[in-house]
């Protein structure tokens, strides 16, 4: 599928697999969490204080629009991180259970 | 000449400022966000990218590199902390985190280069997926060679506009129209001013014409009417008044959008530097002098984190603030270099000055923003919840108007809808905009999470 | 100076939550008030502490106040006519597995509390982590107060002052008394732009900032300025209801923590930093955050992947005794003082202001306050 980003150079980098909500996607080494997802995809997380979906916004580290996790909760701002082979991420907010004690 | 320096960003005024103490044999701390130095305007791309510097930085491809091989050459001589987030400042320490862990880095002198961020005016449904900063849609390109969207509409004013919307042009993206909320006419009055850097207006010039050529609608004194869109799929298009009067509409899945810049300024506030308000741009400055010297001893500020002049400026204070710092600790400088500097920064004031009133901040658009649009997008609060703290829990100044609305309270602290609040509230208050005051910077300056732990004690 | 002067049935110095409480109380007994602010109503203390409203761990002999408070807590957004974010969710206070000895304290407090009405259910910590399973291996047992709660600090002070405003007060901000003197039968007032304000009887609810005016009625007190170290994170699915702090007897353990029903959760404690009430500063300190969030963690381990968005502080005025000033002086009729709450403040709040609206109306409360009189410090 088309995602939100569109490649218009650099692609002949690498491939590095991860999984976006359970669906694997294939990335280029050196993308940003954050390109990777939305060159695959439509956005990054939903808003919790409105019904939208959202898919970063300044791309510099500043607004924190684009903060995501791993299955284990770990979070990541997307735009600042650069994808890693075997990533397992989500864009949904995290299960209600997220406060259990390890 | 012992002394600890630390300096925060390495874009073109901390590499300058680095460079300076370096050839005065003191070695500083440099602390960078940033993977690579470069800041956010000569931002080096990752490895493995193979684009050349003419492709990625244009007519700025000589400053770009002089700046990296400064920095690279300087590597041997400095403690450089890259991807490192200095979230807070007391006591005569940066606290400064990596990867979860932080330390307190003590400093005799600061040197704050932390650069500046997109100015944005709220427009209803900037809240939707497909909305960036322009500065971020820059980024994108060259820093990923990607373009944020297959149909591209880019909205605001400044020379960033048509600077970012020709590169997306000449990268082959699909951009769609270039919207600006300035009138032509404001640009030729400035011209004398923005003459100050003739090689920079023939730019703009170029950039206008070559959008033009290939196609693109530009239009100037339109007034951004909505981003329209599906709060699942995100951005559908735009819809604008022109300067005649009347509704256009245009299909597209990503909007690009900036009023200029606006200095990131949390460091120095939490420095303890005093602010001024700057009429020109309708935005509180760090005081400092010519120099870069804050009012605090031992704080100077220098690049578009201290006021907005540009990178090639930002060259300028960054140096000018190390020789300043030099001086003050006792080490003899070039007297001739820092006239030559000062003269230097005071002709990119002008420059700025005529860009402010070439490219102004639309204030009033920001002050009549509708009830139903969300002025602060982490938080969700639209102008309606803001205007009510004013009108109905009597909030006088955007700091009160906060606690009440949550309007800067979010992730983002205010950094981009901090200005607006101001207008909104000052507008409804029947005040000029410095009355409403400036959100105090609080601690961390960026997210840390509960886990961060101290490696230093 | 020929200024125009304002006069009331009451002055009340200071409009943290104490003074525009007693304001809300003293218009509603039908008493003409002004109330006077150096800043913001709400803006120190009162709108950048916790936000606990906590019964268990006060004092026994303040319970009869804090129950009062929580009759105020539960109907305040009807009372007020605005939401101040009150959560009757319940408190855990608890304790850490290396201070066993704190368990039989919890015994004892419990005890004597279930005389003043506050009952409170002992829990071992497995039984703790079975109801709470947010609660870490490290704490060893805990105190459920199942009635008590949490309210937002940055909407109580300004609710009762605006409620107070309806009711025919008047609130007057941006107003620093700088002379306070009792001439006749009236105290006179008089603002550092000239102002001046009287009338017969003067509350004193100036937080950190008391203690210069009740040296003008020779009644000096030393207090201590003190700044909370506070954080809050970003917003999570709402899971942890109860507020939740732990009993300790060292301060740098004593930290706390509640989520908001938006999904912050709001973090609190450890190392208290100074403050400096006469540039109108509190700072907090680095270090503090990090020792905060590390005894966050050992109390909620998975609070450690939530991002902390922002810090803050107040200016807090604390006592010698950590006990507040409370009643009338012991010098001057007509005079009257409730500061001092030395970081506790918050949940008995509505019910100083009632107390005191009661004993300046009537000249008498049920309340048990002697503890309290200014006179301690005589």
């Amino acid at each position: 599928m088309t995602g939100r980003f569109r490649r218009l150079d650099e692609t002949d980098r690498a491939p590095v697999r991860l999984t976006v909500d359970g669906s694997d996607i294939t990335a280029l080494t050196g993308d940003t969490l954050m390109v990777a997802m939305l060159a695959n995809g439509h956005a990054l997380r939903s808003a919790e204080f409105g019904p939208e979906r959202r898919a970063g916004f300044c791309l510099m580290g500043a607004c924190q629009d684009c903060w995501v996790r791993d299955a284990d909760g770990n979070a990541f701002r997307a735009c600042s991180t650069e994808v890693a082979e075997g990533l397992a991420i989500s864009t949904q907010p995290l299960t209600a259970d997220w406060a259990v004690a390890p | 000449m012992n002394g600890q320096v630390v300096i925060v960003g390495a874009g073109p005024a901390g590499v300058r400022a680095a460079e300076a103490l370096v050839k005065a044999g003191v070695l500083p701390v440099v602390i960078d966000e940033g993977r690579r130095s470069g800041g956010q305007i000569y931002r080096r791309q990752p490895d493995h990218f193979k684009r050349s510097y003419d492709t990625l930085y244009g007519s700025e491809a000589h400053r770009a590199a002089a700046v990296h091989r400064a920095f690279d050459a300087l590597l041997p001589h400095i403690d450089y902390r890259p991807e490192t987030l200095v979230w807070n400042v007391a006591e005569g320490h940066v606290w400064a985190t990596r990867a979860g862990e932080t330390e307190a880095i003590p400093y005799d002198r600061l040197i704050v280069c932390s650069g500046a961020t997109d100015r944005l005016a709220p427009v209803p449904g900037w809240q939707l997926a497909g909305c960036y900063s322009l500065g971020g849609s820059q980024v994108a390109l060259k820093a990923q060679a990607c373009s944020i969207g297959g149909a591209v509409v880019f909205m605001g004013t400044g020379p960033l506009l048509y600077l970012v919307a020709s590169q997306y042009v000449k990268a082959g993206a699909n951009v769609v129209a270039v919207l600006d909320t300035s009138p032509f006419a404001g640009r030729v009055k400035a011209l004398p001013k923005l003459a100050e850097q003739p090689d920079l207006l023939w730019q703009g010039m170029k950039l206008t014409l070559a959008l033009k050529r290939a196609g693109v609608t530009v239009l100037s004194g339109m007034t951004p009417a909505e981003i329209t869109g599906d709060p699942e799929t995100g951005v559908s298009g735009v819809t604008i008044r022109t300067a005649s009067g009347t509704l256009r509409h245009f299909e597209c899945d990503a909007v690009a959008m900036g009023w200029h810049l606006r200095p990131e300024t949390q460091i120095a506030d939490l420095a303890r530097a005093s602010f001024a308000f700057d009429k020109a741009t309708r935005q509180w400055l760090p005081e400092i002098d010519g120099d870069g010297r804050a009012h605090v001893p031992g704080l100077y500020l220098a690049g578009d984190g201290a006021k907005v002049l540009g990178a090639r400026s930002a060259e300028v204070t960054g140096e000018l603030a190390a020789l300043a710092a030099l001086a003050d600790m006792g080490v003899a400088v070039d007297k001739d270099r820092c006239r030559h500097l000062r003269a230097e920064r005071v002709r990119y004031v002008r420059f700025a000055q005529g860009l402010a009133e070439a490219f102004p901040w639309p204030h009033q658009f920001v002050a009549d923003t509708a009830d139903s649009t969300v002025v602060c997008r982490c938080e969700g609060v639209t102008a309606a919840t803001l205007r009510a703290s004013v009108s109905e829990a009597y909030a006088t100044e955007t700091n009160r108007a906060k606690a009440f609305s949550r309007v800067g309270m979010g992730r983002c602290q205010g950094r981009y809808c901090g200005n607006a609040s101001a207008e909104i509230v000052a507008a409804l208050r029947g005040e000029p905009v410095e009355c409403a005051g400036r959100l105090r910077g609080q601690a961390p300056v960026k997210p840390i999470p509960v886990g961060t732990a101290r490696t230093d004690v | 100076m020929s200024a125009a002067e304002s006069t009331a049935d009451v002055a009340i110095i200071g409009g943290g939550l104490m003074g525009c409480s007693a304001a809300f109380f003293l218009a509603q007994r039908g008493l003409s008030v002004v109330l006077l602010e150096t800043d913001k109503v709400g803006r120190q203390a009162s709108g950048t502490n916790f936000g606990n409203v906590r019964r268990q761990g006060r004092p026994i002999s303040q319970l009869p106040l804090a129950n009062r408070a929580s009759r105020i807590w539960r109907s305040a957004n009807e009372l007020l006519g605005a939401d101040v974010e009150y959560l009757q969710n319940g408190h855990i206070r608890v304790c850490f597995r290396d201070r066993p000895e704190n368990v039989g304290k919890m015994e004892e407090y419990a005890a004597q509390a279930r005389e003043e009405g506050l009952d409170l259910e002992l829990l071992s910590g497995n039984v703790l982590r079975e109801r709470f399973p947010w609660l870490g291996a490290d704490v060893l047992a805990g105190s459920h107060s199942a009635l008590d709660g949490h309210a937002n600090p940055r909407l109580a002070a300004p609710a009762f002052a605006r409620a107070a405003m309806k009711l025919g007060a008047q609130v007057v901000e941006d107003t620093k008394i700088v002379h306070a003197a009792k001439i006749g039968e009236d105290f006179v007032l008089e603002a550092e732009d000239g102002r001046r304000f009287r009338a017969p009887t003067l509350l004193v609810t100036a937080g950190a900032w008391a203690g210069k005016i009740v040296s003008q009625f020779g009644e000096p007190v030393k207090l201590t300025p003190r700044a909370p170290t506070m954080s809050v994170t970003e917003p999570v699915p709402y899971a942890i209801l109860p507020a939740v702090g732990v009993m300790t007897p060292d301060e740098v353990e004593t930290v706390y923590f509640r989520q908001v029903a938006r999904g912050n959760i709001v973090l609190g404690g450890s190392t208290r930093a100074p403050s400096y009430p006469d540039e109108y500063r509190a700072y907090v300190m680095p270090q503090n955050t990090m020792t905060q969030f590390h005894h966050l963690r050992r109390l909620a381990p998975a609070l450690a992947k939530l991002q902390v968005i922002r810090v803050w502080s107040g200016i807090e005025g604390y006592t010698d005794d950590s006990l507040p000033v409370m009643g009338p002086s012991g010098t001057v009729p007509g005079l009257f003082y409730a500061f001092g709450f030395s970081g506790s403040g918050f949940q008995i709040g509505p019910g100083v202001g009632e107390t005191m609206a009661e004993l300046i109306a009537t000249g008498h409360t049920d309340i048990p306050i002697e503890g309290y009189s200014i006179k301690r410090f005589a």
